[in-house]
């Protein structure tokens, strides 16, 4: 195959495969075209300020604790040097493996006035209802810290490995030139590794607008429970697919404008030696520990330890063959998941490295902007044009041929499985993206000098130096397919059913004791993928 | 390099899988959408199949979902019936048009004619009844009536209850619309907003646990809640769930507000016959006894005994509404909620 044609198929390659993965995006898009029903009127007087205003706030507060926490706790673990970095090194990104919505169910179990914090305090001092302040749970304040919690890992991850990727020789070049170590991360270190903290916080925020279980259950008027309060209490999905659109060009507009101040900025690794490590000691090393020990306790620890409790209070009257085809289901569909959104964001992102053109670059956002949508609005958009497809395909058969085929996407694995890439297709694709950009252009254009055809290329280029961010894509789409709830429960066949659902169908029934065993092995299973990634990440970066 | 081909078959080997995976295909069954957890229904569903020997295949799922999913697959949906827990999203599937009539005498006598839609489209299983619990060391049970006076003055401060998204307080609101009229009803929302202890948070347990621990003195929840956490086996849910005590309201009234759980047959079933079987067996007396012992909810006829807990409640008058009037109503709720300024 000449280089020309291999490029054209690229080309067409991924403009038709970010085509069909826009379609539910689109879907919901269009709704804008559609007329603005009565229930406008009605949400702009009454409740559409405040979605917006705690929608604003929700993201702000989640933004910049999670960026706090994550590149605080990277820093540390690839900068520094204390007792117990090594175990902080992965542990810090067990959070990850807890979902938002089980944190939540356990914080409040804690924290609440009837849990136990309270109760101890006010049995000790004697207080009772409006003697005493404490922070409520249940609050914008208590949404933002549990979701911060849970999300900080995507910015510890993608920083850390930045920041030990790096090299040492520009850290070394700035102390040589006569700045200290707090000015060399501020003015050498910090400027290198933005790219990497701006993916990871793009992660967070897509997954803070799309949160709709943990709003939910703390009363938080977001843009989600709006989202759903027009479709089910007004039942107006139109009107619903409306604000899901609009929050979509929000998302849109907040990421080109990232994208437009980072300009043309683009940093390569300089060496494969990481930078030497600032020794702490004493005073500064405890506090290393103890910060490092609170978040992990508050974002892990804690919820891990209390859903325990709750596990073995009902471990006697658990149906152990139903729970072991929950566990082989849910491992399915998260690997199917994982190694079919990792082969889409090669082609993707590969493929706009070859044509960096804005077509491509457009197709390529749109495409992977299912992953700050609802999980229940992305259901939406596949269930629709799928179901028009079939029915339509079924239409013809029989027109034409007297048979009818029925439906032959709409409610398979193989539209779960669509959802799911649609989904998360962003997260694999910041990973690979982020791989790429640390790669040399040079490299690219002196393999192809010698004449090998973009395929080889990659092949031969850029997948071995990639492996690092490729496992990192395949990992952390892996977790997130375990978590997933809304459209698993909306788009699955009949007699499926993974954990996630599982969970959720009992929590939200307020049985927070029987959902803690399938809470607990989504977060058992999550934990698999977060220390293989963190293993490799060692490796990869030659990290003794 | 020969990856990506590799990676490329593994992918079309996986989705043709997939696909035969899908096209399973079994003489007697019947295919369920169901907004009932499946903890809740799938032990009934079992003896059915045991008895019948149609097999029962199951997806569940809220019920807004559901029902856009049976509009999205149109005449070639798998599912014969669809199972939910409110008369609203039942009406709400009828008005779509994704259900049929169905005529049975069976379920004619055994449901009765206000807990079904008029022609048939879908029957009420359950009856689910929303109740005032309190605590008996702060309220008499004398200063209590109805939901109406929950709006009175001296309960400043002292009411909790779910957010106004909770579907079972967006029918209440929608039955008081039926009774009262939308002036009385926004008005009496006012009051409640203002007599609110906290603002409203978290599930109908909650609202219970609220009250045992003195954060408010009355709330209005589900009854079968309640009855969860009596008979739940958690220790500290059945200590908050004795320090309160139920109340049914609006007695020499029109009755408590109950909503139903219920089922319709699809337009687009293909096992018709199956599924009609299926609603009759739910309905009838045994299935009905295990309905009210398992989920603590109400049968739906009152000469079914119900479970010790339930009987210790008393009996209660249910309000005769026309549940398909919670249906009609709910957009109007949700937007009097909105304007009322319930959260």
């Amino acid at each position: 195959m000449s280089p020309a044609s291999g490029r054209l198929l690229w080309r067409s390659a991924l403009l038709l495969c970010a085509l069909l993965l826009a379609l539910p995006v689109l879907v919901i898009i269009t709704s804008l075209f559609s007329p603005f029903g009565p229930a406008w009127d009605h949400l702009r007087e009454t409740v559409l300020t405040d979605y917006l205003t705690n929608t604003l706030w929700l993201v702000l507060g989640v933004g910049m604790l999670a960026t706090f926490l994550g590149v605080s706790t990277a820093w540390l673990n690839a900068c520094c040097d204390y007792p117990g970095r090594r175990f902080f090194d992965w542990a810090l990104m067990l959070p990850l493996a807890m979902p938002a919505y089980i944190i939540a169910y356990t914080y409040t179990g804690l924290l609440d006035y009837p849990g136990p914090v309270q109760s101890a305090l006010r049995e000790s001092f004697g207080w009772g209802y409006g003697d005493y302040w404490f922070p409520p749970i249940r609050s914008l304040g208590g949404a933002i810290a549990m979701l911060a919690l849970v999300l900080y890992p995507y910015i510890y991850l993608l920083t850390r490995i930045a920041l030990l990727e790096q090299g040492a020789a520009l850290a070394e070049a700035s102390r040589s030139l006569g700045l200290g170590p707090w000015q060399t991360f501020r003015r050498v270190t910090l400027p290198l590794v933005r790219p990497a903290i701006a993916a990871g916080l793009s992660l967070v925020l897509m997954e803070t607008l799309a949160d709709f279980g943990t709003v939910d259950y703390f009363g938080v008027a977001a843009f989600t429970t709006g989202i759903f309060r027009t479709w089910y209490g007004l039942g107006d999905l139109n009107s619903a697919a409306q604000l899901a659109a609009l929050l979509l060009l929000f998302i849109f507009v907040l990421f080109a404008a990232e994208r437009a101040s980072r300009g043309r900025m683009r940093f390569y690794p300089h060496s494969k030696r990481p930078p030497p490590r600032i020794p702490l000691r004493g005073t500064r090393a405890i506090l290393a520990m103890v910060f490092a020990a609170i978040v992990l306790i508050l974002g892990f620890a804690l919820p891990a330890f209390q859903l325990s409790i709750w596990a073995l209070q009902r471990w006697a009257t658990t149906d152990t063959s139903a729970f072991l085809s929950l566990v082989t289901n849910t491992f399915t569909v998260a690997a199917a998941a994982s190694l079919l959104c990792l082969l889409v964001a090669l082609l993707l992102a590969y493929g706009r490295r070859l044509h960096p053109r804005p077509l491509e670059t457009m197709a390529v956002r749109v495409s992977s902007m299912g992953y700050a949508v609802p999980g229940t609005v992305i259901a939406v958009g596949v269930m629709i044009p799928f179901g028009t497809f079939d029915n339509w395909f079924d239409g013809q058969m029989r027109d034409h041929f007297g048979v009818s085929t029925g439906l032959l996407l709409s409610g398979t694995l193989a539209a779960l499985l669509f959802a799911y890439v649609v989904r998360f297709l962003s997260v694999s694709l910041q990973s690979v993206e982020s791989g790429l950009t640390r790669v040399r252009p040079a490299y690219d254009e002196s393999a192809r000098a010698l004449g090998d055809g973009p395929l080889r290329v990659l092949g031969r280029v850029h997948l071995p130096l990639l492996r690092g961010s490729l496992l990192t894509a395949l990992l952390l789409v892996f977790v997130d397919v375990l978590k997933e709830l809304p459209a698993t429960l909306i788009l699955r066949p009949f007699n499926f059913n993974t954990l996630a659902v599982r969970s959720y169908e009992l929590a939200s029934d307020e049985r927070l004791a029987d959902a803690a065993l399938p809470a607990l092995t989504i977060v058992a299973i999550g934990l698999l993928p977060v220390i293989l990634l963190t293993r490799s990440q060692m490796r990869e970066t030659a990290d003794p | 390099m020969n990856q990506p081909p590799l990676a490329g078959r593994t992918f079309f080997a996986l989705l043709s899988t997939l696909f035969c995976l899908n096209t399973a295909a079994q003489a007697a069954e019947v295919n369920v959408y169901s907004a009932r957890k499946e903890a809740l229904i799938k032990p009934l569903l079992d003896q059915f199949s045991e008895e019948t020997g149609i097999t029962v295949n199951l997806v569940t799922g809220s019920g807004d979902a559901l029902l856009t999913r049976l509009q999205s697959e149109g005449r070639n949906s798998p599912a014969d019936l669809l199972l939910t827990t409110d008369a609203g999203r039942l009406y709400r599937a009828q008005e779509a048009g994704v259900l049929q009539a169905v005529a049975s005498e069976t379920l004619n006598t055994a449901v009765p004619a206000h807990l079904r839609s008029e022609d048939g489209f879908w029957y009420g299983l359950s009856v689910r009844a929303r109740v005032i619990v309190y605590a008996p060391d702060r309220v008499q049970p004398e200063q209590l009536s109805t939901y109406e006076t929950l709006a009175e003055p001296q309960w400043k401060g002292r009411v909790c209850i779910r957010s106004s998204g909770n579907i079972y307080n967006q029918s209440l609101v929608a039955s008081m619309l039926a009774a009262d009229g939308e002036a009385a009803t926004s008005e009496w929302m006012k009051g409640l907003v203002a007599n609110f202890a906290r603002p409203p948070q978290g599930g109908d347990r909650d609202q219970i646990k609220a009250v045992a621990a003195g954060q408010c003195d009355v709330a209005v929840v589900n009854s079968y809640y309640l009855g969860g956490m009596i008979t739940g086996g958690d220790t500290a849910e059945q200590a908050a769930a004795a320090k309160v005590a139920l109340f049914w309201p609006n007695q020499s009234g029109r009755g408590a507000h109950v909503n139903v759980s219920g089922a319709g047959v699809t337009k687009a079933a293909k096992n018709h016959d199956q599924a009609v079987a299926l609603i009759e067996f739910l309905a009838r007396d045994a299935s009905q006894q295990w309905y009210a012992q398992t989920n603590n909810e109400f049968p739906i006829r009152p000469d079914i005994p119900v479970s010790p807990t339930l009987a210790s409640w008393g009996a209660f008058k249910g309000d005769a509404l026309n549940v398909t009037e919670l249906g009609s109503r709910n957009a109007e709720a949700v937007k009097a909620m909105d304007r009322a300024g319930w959260k």
